[in-house]
């Protein structure tokens, strides 16, 4: 391996992906948007830097660990990273960083900068504090702290609309993080430690872990907004800035379904039965279903896409049933991962190129999107490609993950959730469609479009050709993933 | 009955009523004083809990702390957030909830 890389793997990266967006958040905070802008692209450029250091020595050494200021668990904060953490981080900061390019055109003199970008990096250092937590108190404080710089980035966009769907946000948010805190107490009173390590195992079958179970998962599904609990992301995903719904649709509801795997293969393994496992995932498969029925009804392009999240977020909660079978565990916990991933890159991709298309007509109601093929060609090539993803078309990351659980389903003869993904995958191709049908329709007479900043388009093609690049070289990713990876002990 | 499973089922009791609050009532105040209440019951099943053998464990009294400053910070921000939607439409509940008596 050449110089550099071993250099590069050299380091001790975790500190620095939790610092440096947090000193950047503080910076812009204090000091304003100008410095924020001019600082941004080396900030995150270092983020995604140190999330690759970290991949490589984990692909090179195994799991990663780090006692944050010498200390180590039980009483110091122990940072941990293994295959499926390095990926997480990977994702965020390749996200971030195409975002981050994204709003320095979006919000150019635009007042609402000055609260972006100290927001974005809280919101970024939460989340990969988030990634890298191994004990369950700092894990409920990381998601606390995503949780208010998320609805606070919801609160950006001005007018009643978005106030009100902030504050449905931090209702749910809030509601969702202390369910799961009492599961925290529960078990802490129970086993007397929090690392997640030494938990492992410890949890038996009985009232007090179903308990515990319960009220972790259903404050996680809050949060990730599994089917029928969805009711407070639409409004917020769909009415926020564009950057800001990227991150949010993107990035935050994948921490929370993050941490709800961890707990559910390492703490909650020996006590899972069957029927909770397939109770999750029938949740999933309404979210499928449900969801993409009212994408199917939206007027609005933003709201679309918001309730497409709502659908696809449904695939991700399949890979509980899919994977409590010894035969294609394997390739449920690979298949939800990677659905994980590539819907991020997606659905990214997605609401940036959907902001540009608003900002380009001025408007989001689709009836009325005619002639935006003409108008910004690249915007609905990167649309199209998204939507490839989404669909689980190859040779995209989505047929990757839709391919790995198709197989987990076949290995445990669990038939009925390959009808429900190959419907899902129709109704999405659907609403999807609606969307591209329109934009190669003749322009009306009266509409009027003006050009959006090459920037806009440009970022959004960047995430969606990784949408697609995540199909094309899955072998590599699938091999970060398997380090350290629990699916051996889900056995039931 | 130990002192400290009193103190947990009363916090268990707290959080319960708590969540009422939160679903049930429909404006805003009433709800972010309910999650409040939420917090304290947690707090007090987590310290509750922990007591054992008459020994006092400091381990949750440190992570009380630290959610007593997560809750303030919460609280401090749903309340500005409540006060912009009041001077924006006038009213203390969430649009389609209907008015508080």
């Amino acid at each position: 391996m050449s110089p550099v890389l071993n250099w590069v793997a050299a380091l001790d990266w975790i500190p620095w992906l939790l610092g440096v967006p947090l000193v950047f958040a503080l910076l812009a905070f204090q000091f304003g948007a100008r410095l924020a802008e001019r600082l941004v692209v080396p900030v995150f450029g270092l983020g995604l830097l140190a999330a690759t250091g970290l991949a490589l020595q984990v692909l090179r050494e195994g799991p990663q660990q780090h006692a944050l200021g010498g200390w180590g668990a039980p009483l110091g904060i122990e940072l941990y990273a293994d295959g499926l953490t390095a990926l997480m981080l990977l994702m965020t900061a390749a996200i971030g960083l195409a975002v981050v390019f994204y709003s320095r055109a979006y919000f150019r003199d635009d007042g609402r900068a000055t609260g972006f970008w100290p927001l974005t990096g809280f919101l970024i250092g939460a989340m990969n504090a988030l990634y890298l937590s191994a004990d369950l108190f700092n894990l409920y404080v990381t998601l606390e702290l995503l949780g208010l710089a998320a609805v606070g980035l919801v609160a950006l966009s001005s007018g009643s609309a978005a106030l009100a769907a902030a504050l449905r946000y931090l209702l749910a948010a809030l509601l969702g993080s202390l369910l799961y805190l009492l599961g925290v107490a529960l078990v802490y009173g129970a086993h007397g430690t929090l690392a997640l390590a030494q938990l492992t195992g410890l949890l038996q079958p009985g009232p007090l872990a179903w308990l515990v179970i319960a009220l972790m998962t259903l404050g996680l599904a809050i949060k990730t907004a599994l089917f029928p609990l969805y009711f407070w992301l639409p409004p917020a995903h769909g009415g926020a800035p564009a950057p800001v719904s990227a991150l949010l649709s993107a990035l935050v509801i994948k921490a929370s379904f993050y941490l709800l795997l961890r707990l559910w293969f390492e703490l909650f393994a020996p006590a899972i039965n069957l029927p909770a496992a397939q109770f999750i995932g029938l949740l999933g498969a309404g979210a499928i279903l449900w969801g993409s029925w009212l994408a199917l009804q939206q007027r609005e392009l933003k709201m679309l896409v918001a309730y497409s999240t709502v659908a696809q977020v449904g695939y991700l909660f399949l890979l509980f049933p899919l994977a409590s079978f010894a035969p294609g565990a394997e390739a449920a916990w690979n298949g939800g991962v990677y659905h994980a991933l590539s819907h991020a890159f997606a659905k990214a991709a997605m609401f940036l190129v959907a902001g540009a298309m608003v900002f380009a007509a001025g408007h989001g109601e689709i009836s009325r999107l005619g002639g935006i093929g003409q108008q910004l060609p690249l915007g609905i090539f990167t649309f199209a490609l998204a939507s490839v993803s989404l669909m689980g078309l190859p040779p995209s990351g989505g047929f990757v993950a839709k391919w790995l659980l198709l197989e987990a389903a076949l290995a445990s003869g669990q038939w009925w959730w390959i009808l429900v993904m190959m419907l899902g995958g129709l109704l999405s191709a659907a609403y999807l469609f609606r969307v591209l049908r329109q934009a190669f329709l003749p322009t009306p007479e009266d509409a009027s479009f003006r050009r959006p900043p090459a920037m806009l388009v440009g970022s959004a093609f960047l995430l969606s050709l990784v949408a697609l690049g995540l199909g094309l070289w899955a072998n590599g990713t699938l091999t970060l993933l398997r380090v350290g990876a629990p699916f051996a002990g889900v056995t039931p | 009955m130990t002192p400290g499973l009193l103190y947990a089922i009363t916090g268990a009791l707290l959080f319960c009523l708590g969540l009422y609050g939160l679903l049930l009532h429909t404006h805003l105040l009433r709800k972010v004083l309910a999650f409040n209440l939420m917090g304290s019951g947690c707090f007090l099943v987590l310290v509750g809990l922990a007591q054992r053998g008459g020994q006092v464990d400091p381990v949750p009294h440190a992570l009380v702390l630290t959610g007593i400053v997560v809750a303030v910070s919460a609280t401090a921000f749903a309340l500005m957030l409540v006060r912009q939607l009041y001077v924006e439409t006038g009213r203390a509940t969430l649009p389609g909830e209907g008015d508080d008596p």
